[in-house]
């Protein structure tokens, strides 16, 4: 293949990679805007939706589409009610306290890595998409007659991918709706813009935390269903969106929606692109380091404006 | 007085250990006593200062590797490969510290996992010196220091023990003198500090970097002890055993870190013989420290029994 039809496949699977990282990315920065935690469990959380994708997946017999809709339905509900205990548990009690939530949020990184690994194994498990049809794509080149279209090999994509960048698209747009024009956006808002004063207004302000660490880590698992199909269940798969999701919700603006977006389609495609000129594990290294060095010069992000 | 009679105490036991141990446990303390002088240079910035590092891997590993790789590829012997460490970690600890101080609390927190993140990767990404996630073995030719071969069991435990002796008797003068005590300041009010002249940046920048050296040499006797350089010691988990170390045996005490570890090290060892999760036992035992005693075993003396305990 020349370099102009895998430059677009380069953008097409980093569109892939953007839309659910987008969606993890999302979960992360909603919890650290609203509660002031760092979630270091957060990859944990989409590790579990997608072992929860291949659990149900496979105990449904009938058609693989049937046992993938209830999973999209079901993981993202048992992992956000997972959390929402793990709130009540344990964050509650250590007052928000920025520090000790983080070493409390690694320990529950081990302990639901570890009992997975125990419960689930430590094989890669596949789950089989709902529908997969290849498309393939068309390119143009200019020969001896002029321009003509061509169907270069192995490029094209699959209506999954396309389904999953719509599915996270949308979603997307729920969470704004959901923030910016209902009520409970409005609560969780207030929670974010002032805590003691929202308290004295009468908001329940510790069931809204809850409520906003389940909805993150609902999140986290509804990307991790997604992802499934194409990339394969595994107990260690929350590492890398765990660190992607940092580094999207670094750039784009600790606690800022909008940045976070923008910065996870531009970690996602770059990161497509990148890896075709870079080996993968030099991409990475400049990606961290590219967070440290944020935070040290620019900690409002490269896209937010107020001080963080 | 007191104070120094506990702690010349403890070497003095261990120093008796050494000739009444079965060989298994024999090896283990020796292990122990490495990997608490790691703790205790992670303790002198988290449990004095109340900078709550997540890198502190890279420091270890930066220590390990600069003697590793001084022995494999510059033909150094023991002495001057294991100042190589020394120098390198105390290095790299400084470019963090300069870049990593400016920010605080949280922030503090991120930029140091990324950093060591990305020493982590670069360790993997330069595999062809450093042999990546396999590692390589030091010979036992290249272990030999001052003529004594440390790959034997008692020679390998007396050097950990002098180590361990050395990180003790100076981390027990340092917090006592009145540098360390500006630290404990730091860390319990640092705008009252600066308020009173102090220069706040230096104090955490000294104490960064002899963190990071006291790491580093935990790192490179490590690999010389042990005779092994893997890029398993620059992951992320060896930067929450310290914390998780220094947690449990109490932060900021100078005893803290040795118990933690040993009693850290035995609870894995027990458990790693029922199943293969052994992590588990990391993350409950982290979740219920900061829930229920964020002081850790020896805080709770110092709670319950003397008052004066460093």
């Amino acid at each position: 293949m020349e370099l102009g039809p895998y430059l677009v496949l380069a953008t097409l699977e980093g569109a892939v990679t953007a839309a659910v990282l987008a969606l993890t990315a999302v979960g992360l920065s909603l919890v650290f805007g609203v509660m002031r935690v760092v979630n270091i469990a957060h990859g944990e959380f989409f590790m579990l939706g997608a072992v929860l994708a291949w659990w149900i997946a496979q105990s449904v017999v009938e058609h693989p589409a049937i046992g993938f809709a209830l999973a999209l339905v079901a993981a993202p509900l048992i992992v956000g009610a997972l959390a929402v205990a793990a709130d009540m548990t344990i964050l509650k009690r250590l007052d928000y306290d920025p520090e000790r939530t983080i070493v409390a949020t690694i320990g529950l990184l081990y302990i639901i890595q570890q009992v997975t690994l125990m419960g689930y194994g430590p094989d890669a498990r596949p789950v089989e998409a709902p529908f997969n049809t290849r498309l393939a794509l068309p390119w143009f080149e200019h020969g001896a007659e002029g321009w003509q279209m061509i169907w270069p090999w192995g490029l094209g994509t699959t209506s999954y991918k396309l389904a999953v960048i719509g599915a996270a698209v949308a979603l997307l747009c729920a969470v704004w709706a959901l923030m910016a024009r209902t009520r409970i956006g409005l609560v969780m808002r207030a929670t974010q813009a002032d805590r003691e004063m929202a308290l004295a207004f009468g908001i329940p302000v510790e069931r809204v935390y809850a409520g906003v660490f389940g909805l993150g880590a609902a999140l986290a698992a509804l990307a991790g269903v997604l992802i499934v199909p194409i990339q394969q269940a595994h107990y260690l798969m929350g590492a890398d969106p765990l660190l992607l999701s940092f580094i999207v919700v670094i750039i784009g603006g600790l606690g800022s929606l909008p940045g976070t977006v923008l910065a996870a389609v531009l970690i996602g495609l770059s990161d497509g692109i990148i890896s075709v000129f870079f080996s993968p594990t030099l991409a990475k290294i400049l990606a961290t380091l590219l967070v440290g060095l944020v935070l040290v010069f620019r900690p409002q992000g490269l896209f937010g404006a107020r001080g963080a | 007085m007191k104070v120094y009679a506990l702690h010349v105490g403890l070497l003095a036991l261990l120093l008796a250990l050494h000739f009444v141990l079965p060989a298994y446990h024999h090896g283990n303390l020796a292990r122990v006593m490495v990997l608490a002088s790691y703790a205790m240079g992670y303790n002198l910035m988290f449990g004095y200062t109340g900078l709550l590092s997540l890198g502190h891997a890279l420091f270890f590993a930066a220590g390990m590797y600069g003697m590793g790789l001084g022995v494999q590829h510059l033909g150094l012997s023991a002495a001057p490969a294991l100042i190589l460490g020394l120098v390198a970690g105390a290095v790299v600890s400084g470019v963090l510290a300069a870049l990593a101080l400016r920010t605080a609390g949280v922030a503090f927190m991120i930029v140091t996992l990324m950093f060591a993140q990305a020493g982590y990767l670069s360790v993997l990404y330069f595999g062809a010196l450093t042999r990546g996630d396999e590692g390589f073995v030091i010979q036992q030719a290249d272990r030999m220091l001052w003529g004594i071969d440390l790959s034997l069991e008692g020679n390998r435990y007396l050097a950990a023990l002098l180590l361990f002796g050395t990180c003790l008797m100076l981390c027990l003068w340092l917090v006592r003198s009145p540098f360390g005590r500006v630290l404990v300041a730091i860390r319990e009010n640092e705008e009252r500090v600066r308020m009173l002249g102090y220069d706040v940046f230096a104090h955490k920048f000294a104490v960064m970097v002899l963190s990071g050296t006291m790491a580093a040499a935990a790192g490179a006797s490590y690999g010389l002890l042990f005779g092994y350089v893997g890029a398993s010691f620059a992951s992320v988990q060896y930067s929450i055993f310290p914390l998780l170390w220094v947690l449990l045996g109490g932060a900021g005490t100078v005893l803290g870190p040795f118990i933690g570890t040993l009693f850290m090290f035995y609870l894995i060892d027990l458990s790693s013989g029922v199943t293969t999760a052994y992590m588990l036992l990391a993350g409950v035992a982290l979740v219920v420290l900061t829930l229920f005693a964020p002081q850790g075993l020896m805080g709770e003396v110092r709670r319950r029994v003397w008052r004066g305990v460093p």
